[in-house]
């Protein structure tokens, strides 16, 4: 400290900025008005249009106190059970995929061409959007369940592979090392090394991830790859906003029993 | 130590018998799951267009392939919309997040009975419903447009940055807070001095984290009517315009990357 405690007595305290350098500190907040006024300028809103839409607002939220559960029961039943299938059927694909992808992208137990290219098929996952996956698998494999499961095993891998794979680089060297000293082949170095120290991050990415697809499931019947999405379309296309609510509010429940189950499994695995 | 007698020789394994069974049991029923699952995706699948696939994802390529350059002048204002759409939607989900936050942190909540709970229902119930479903109701409610897909990004994004700030402001060092406390400040005082420089890098962290989500999330809400460069790739697709399609798919991609490395190098310059 430069500043001795005389000089200081008496004057009183300011508070230190966030950003110490003064030219940065106003020019990024310059920047950041003048884009705000640009970019709210750009955005047109017509009032007229959302005053008229209030009154479908407000039908919305009295729908959704009064869901209506029984007039498209069956419809709602088939696309919820759809939905649950694909969510757990592509989870348990995309864990399969990705844990020998995983292996290949952690760098300190794969060659370097391998890690190149699994770590290649990871971003390319993670980069395309779960939506647009799916426009071109149901372009591809047609309407129906199949490309839905398609896609989200894809995006699985992106998510789990890359997860898993910083795991495995972040390991306790020395058990495995342990593991190789007694001679053992590298199956068996994997599966007593370096498999019991990733497992229950592994249940808990996996888990995460059974949840994250049952949610990306009911969206992608918007686009023609089944699950409860395709019912939810119809419903918003007819402006049934009571059989909306009454789906919106089983994705909910349905997500809630899901964190809730992760919760208690991770609890238990740690 | 579980050992099996093998010819008189003990072997070591793993697991003893029960335990032994009990996962083969576990395995068995994921597995009967599993194909009851399957069973029922395949009676809904076409076989016939899956095993005529090859041949149309190398027509749809052939299709696509030179992608049509020519159209990118008209995708400047649809990815500077999309842009918008993911930067505002970010900022006014913080301005929502963060009282929210505070409301359902234990620490923080002015009543655990009654307003914490209510906290946490807006942050679960915000979280479980993807954008693309709130921008079909705002579509619905405000009609179509970019304030549409603004609105859908900032509701769908309140419940992720409440859910982690609030996580960052029950961890915050206690003794901060008391030794504020202790000189006597008021209620604001304490939150100004004592939390707000604790959870400060938490939350920048959160919001460049959010908004790289948000990039990848708005280039598909025109898909539903909401804006930005979706609206492009709806059209070309209806029109099935193949060339035009793997230009806005290539320039989504290209945007995607600028985004998530704006956002690492943020972080990285934050944390």
């Amino acid at each position: 400290m430069s500043v001795t405690l005389e000089s200081r007595v008496g004057t009183p305290w300011k508070k230190q900025p966030f950003i110490k350098n003064s030219t940065l500190r106003w020019g990024l907040l310059i920047i950041a008005v003048v884009y705000f006024t640009v970019a709210l300028g750009s955005m047109d809103v017509n009032w007229s249009r959302v005053y008229l839409g209030l009154e479908r607002g407000r039908r919305f939220v009295v729908a959704f106190l009064n869901p209506d559960f029984t007039s498209r029961a069956t419809d709602i039943k088939e696309g919820m059970i759809e939905s649950v299938i694909m969510a757990v059927t592509s989870t348990v694909v995309g864990i399969a995929l990705s844990i020998p992808i995983a292996l290949g992208a952690a760098r300190n137990i794969s060659p370097l061409p391998i890690y190149l290219v699994c770590r290649f098929i990871i971003s390319i996952s993670r980069a395309l959007n779960e939506i647009i996956v799916a426009i071109l698998f149901v372009a591809i494999f047609g309407f129906g369940p199949l490309a839905g499961f398609l896609t989200l095993s894809f995006a699985t891998i992106g998510f789990l592979a890359k997860l898993l794979a910083e795991e495995i680089e972040d390991m306790n060297k020395v058990q495995a090392e342990a593991v190789k000293a007694t001679g053992a082949s590298w199956l068996q170095w994997i599966n007593f090394g370096v498999q019991p120290q990733i497992m229950p991050r592994l249940i808990g990415l996996s888990i995460y991830r059974l949840d994250i697809n049952f949610r990306e499931s009911a969206v992608l019947g918007l686009v023609g790859a089944g699950g409860i999405g395709a019912t939810l379309n119809t419903a918003f296309d007819r402006y049934e906003f009571d059989t909306v609510a009454a789906i919106l509010l089983m994705i909910i429940v349905v997500v809630m029993a899901l964190e809730y189950l992760s919760g208690i499994i991770r609890a238990r695995v740690q | 130590m579980p050992v099996k007698d093998k010819n008189g020789v003990k072997v070591w394994q793993v697991r003893d018998r029960n335990a032994q069974l009990i996962r083969w049991a576990m395995w068995m029923a994921a597995g009967i799951i599993f194909y009851v699952s399957w069973m029922k995706i395949s009676d809904q699948t076409t076989w016939f267009f899956v095993f005529d696939a090859p041949r149309i994802a190398a027509d749809i390529g052939g299709r696509a392939m030179p992608p049509k350059w020519s159209y990118i002048t008209q995708l400047g204002k649809p990815i500077w919309d999309t842009l918008n759409i993911a930067t505002l939607g970010t900022v006014f989900a913080l301005m929502m997040a963060v009282p929210i936050a505070f409301l359902a942190a234990r620490n923080t909540t002015p009543s655990k009975l009654f307003i914490r709970p209510i906290a946490l229902l807006i942050i679960v119930s915000t979280r479980s419903i993807n954008s693309l479903i709130w921008a079909l109701l705002l579509v619905s409610i405000i009609g179509p447009g970019i304030f549409a897909g603004m609105v859908a990004i900032s509701i769908r994004s309140i419940g992720f940055c409440a859910k982690l700030l609030y996580e960052a402001i029950e961890e915050i060092d206690e003794n901060q807070v008391e030794a504020i406390t202790a000189t006597g400040a008021t209620r604001w005082q304490i939150m100004v001095y004592g939390i707000v420089p604790q959870i400060l890098p938490a939350f920048a962290g959160i919001a460049v984290f959010r908004w790289d989500i948000n990039i990848r999330e708005s280039t598909v809400l025109g898909l539903v009517g909401a804006g930005g460069i979706g609206l492009q790739l709806q059209a070309s697709l209806n029109t099935l315009a193949w060339p035009q399609v793997s230009l806005i798919l290539t320039v989504i991609l290209v945007a995607v990357v600028i985004g998530e490395f704006v956002s690492a190098k943020v972080r990285g310059a934050i944390i």
